[in-house]
């Protein structure tokens, strides 16, 4: 998710930097360098491999001594589990994984819904301190969760946000806000202001001006922007651990990280978890190569 | 019906002052071109005539009525923007539409306007276009055709003819002369071509560094510029100007020369002036009363007609001349002046020493 300060506010053509003489050295270095990307594909995606494995395996090919890579026994009663309770009702997995969705979703509609104005307004009025502004915006994603989820859980206790789902909706968005703004205003940057002033000239007010021809060309810029909001709001485990604990509000990573300990590990269930897990982040992410391609060119066309 | 008055306005962008006092005042029906080079202020003016730009200070009445405050939607204003600013998303049709819908019109009366100025620009056949697939000849007329849908009190053009090649421009120009007739609306006219401003204008004001230095007809800014800057800008080749101060009745040049003083100057004795001649009041073929000795520096055939530099002391004077003059550089020559059609501009502060009214 890194997208650095000028990537995010570019005015200029997005240029094709860092691409300086590939070919030189020739073959001996391509057959280096796949061979390092290689082993690095192979480190990479090992625990990906194992953890779908595991996935599928039976407990007891879990604690096979050694290791079965093929010929294993295949079952689907982990990912079962993940759904249906050991009562046949529905899991407390489930419910963290209903959770996740609902948390998710709404921080990130939050986040779009009050970024996308803030970034339209930063980028097309004049407003004092206007650098300040948008750097103070920014410093608030300086500081890991981490740092500031004591006096956050401090405050929620005291306004009774703690352990509820409204609570971490309300950080997730606020965390997500400030990336929005950033990304978004680079967005609108990109369209050119003409488009409203020619339809205020029209007879449209400012903001029917910015509905009309702004927005709908923004829209693979937010797209784009809300998956990224997404992901981190899907994976966030800091905030979730502390500052909730019951059941029916708990998102799905502290959820899964509490499958584990105790005396016995059902590592099957965990694996299986986490498969249900990774699967909307990979969609997503996919997604977001797409539009970010369409966000790196935006700028490379001339008008 | 559309009078248009801008007093006063100031603007500034940070530390660079756009409009320092610009005053203006379009009478209903003009054809009236703002002249000035690129960072006078041109656009900042008109945009502020538009509500687009909010002003530090200054007023902008509309048909008498202070509109100051008034957002763009209400001041019944159109305008054609450099970049033409066509609505991407949308057909040629659809964008040509967009002032009816925003006033909510009948769709038999848009497709009604709509198929009226297709006709008059001449491009029925682009209406399911979108902007992506027009040239920019063609997408001029149909940020044209946007602004005329609709009878506003004025128009407002920014440099509408800038992005276009020299023919295109040259029968554009024509075109909207045209069209200024027929609708007898006001026209506010950007630019910073010369030969723009003289030629379709009735008033133009010339911009400079947010300050207008001359309002009038161009056949006024052309023959009685108000001050040096003015006489520079506009014309071309551009004008010529030689050191000199008045001595009795003689006008004596920094390098030596003396031709006989205009009655028409103001100019005190001993004040340095600066002499403005146009290259079309200046001959190398014919023989006046007044002339300046020089040195042929070089030719310049522009087809119809050959520019001849000469070297007058240290200052290269333009002369027009016939196509079929010759010289070789080096060469001694005369040029003769038309003293009547000369100017004169105190050194210091540029402006005309001529008596009003000449």
């Amino acid at each position: 998710m890194a997208v650095s300060v000028d990537e995010a506010v570019s005015t200029g053509p997005a240029r094709d930097r860092g691409r300086p003489a590939r070919r030189r050295g020739g073959r001996g270095r391509s057959v280096l360098e796949v061979a390092l990307l290689t082993v690095l594909a192979v480190v990479m995606l090992f625990p990906v491999l194992w953890m779908i494995e595991t996935s599928i395996k039976e407990n007891r090919d879990v604690y096979a001594v050694p290791a079965e890579f093929f010929g294993f026994t295949v079952t689907m009663e982990h990912f079962k589990d993940v759904f249906v309770g050991p009562d046949g009702g529905r899991s407390a997995l489930s419910v963290a994984f209903l959770n996740s969705v609902l948390v998710a979703g709404a921080s990130t509609v939050l986040a779009t819904l009050l970024g996308v104005p803030a970034a339209w307004a930063y980028s097309r009025f004049a407003v004092k301190a206007k650098k300040d502004q948008l750097f103070f915006i920014l410093s608030t994603r300086f500081m890991p969760p981490v740092v500031v989820v004591i006096p956050i859980f401090l405050m929620y206790r005291q306004v009774g946000l703690i352990d509820s789902k409204l609570g971490l909706i309300l950080i997730y968005a606020a965390y997500n806000l400030p990336f929005t703004i950033w990304m978004m205003k680079g967005f609108v940057d990109e369209v050119p202001s003409e488009y409203e002033d020619a339809a205020m000239l029209d007879g449209y007010t400012r903001l029917q001006a910015f509905r009309r021809h702004t927005l709908p060309l923004l829209v693979p810029g937010i797209a784009a922007t809300a998956v990224f909001a997404l992901i981190f709001s899907w994976n966030e485990f800091v905030f979730a651990i502390f500052l909730t604990s019951s059941d029916s509000v708990r998102t799905a990573p502290p959820a899964i990280a509490g499958l584990i300990g105790g005396t016995t590990t059902d590592w099957g269930l965990v694996a299986a978890a986490s498969v249900v897990f990774a699967l909307p982040v990979l969609v997503f992410a996919y997604l977001v190569r797409k539009h970010l391609i369409a966000g790196v060119t935006l700028g490379a066309v001339r008008r | 019906m559309g009078t248009v008055a801008a007093h006063g306005l100031c603007k500034s962008f940070g530390k660079v002052q756009a409009l320092d006092g610009v005053s203006l005042d379009v009478p209903d029906g003009a054809f009236f071109v703002v002249l000035g080079p690129s960072g006078a202020g041109k656009t900042t003016t008109l945009r502020a005539i538009a509500g687009l730009e909010k002003l530090d200070a200054g007023s902008v009445h509309l048909d008498g009525r202070d509109a100051t405050g008034d957002a763009p939607a209400e001041r019944d204003l159109a305008m054609v923007f450099q970049s033409y600013a066509l609505y991407p998303r949308h057909t040629v049709y659809e964008n040509i539409a967009s002032p009816l819908r925003a006033r909510r019109c009948s769709a038999s009366e848009i497709a009604a306007a709509v198929e009226q100025m297709s006709r008059l620009l001449h491009i029925e056949r682009l209406l399911q276009r979108r902007p992506a697939q027009l040239s920019g000849g063609e997408m001029q007329r149909v940020a044209l055709a946007r602004a005329l849908v609709r009878s506003p009190r004025a128009f407002l053009m920014d440099e509408p003819l800038t992005n276009l090649d020299l023919k295109l421009r040259v029968e554009m120009r024509t075109e909207l002369t045209r069209i200024h007739r027929s609708l007898g609306a006001t026209f506010v006219y950007v630019t910073n071509d010369q030969v723009e401003a003289l030629s379709m204008a009735d008033q133009v004001a010339v911009l400079k560094e947010g300050t207008v230095q001359q309002v009038g007809t161009p056949t006024e800014v052309y023959e009685r510029p108000a001050n040096q800057w003015v006489a520079g800008f506009v014309g071309s080749p551009p004008i010529s100007l030689l050191a000199c101060h008045a001595e009795g009745d003689r006008l004596v040049g920094a390098q030596g020369w003396t031709l006989p003083r205009p009655r028409w100057s103001t100019a005190q004795d001993g004040q340095p002036l600066l002499l403005g001649l146009r290259a079309e009041d200046l001959s190398v073929e014919q023989r006046g009363d007044a002339s300046l000795p020089g040195e042929l520096y070089g030719l310049e055939p522009l087809g119809d007609r050959t520019v001849v530099d000469v070297q007058v002391g240290t200052t290269i004077v333009k002369v027009k001349a016939r196509p079929t003059v010759t010289g070789t550089p080096g060469e001694r020559l005369q040029v003769t002046v038309d003293l009547d059609r000369a100017h004169l501009f105190d050194a210091d502060t540029g402006l005309s020493v001529s008596e009003a009214g000449r």
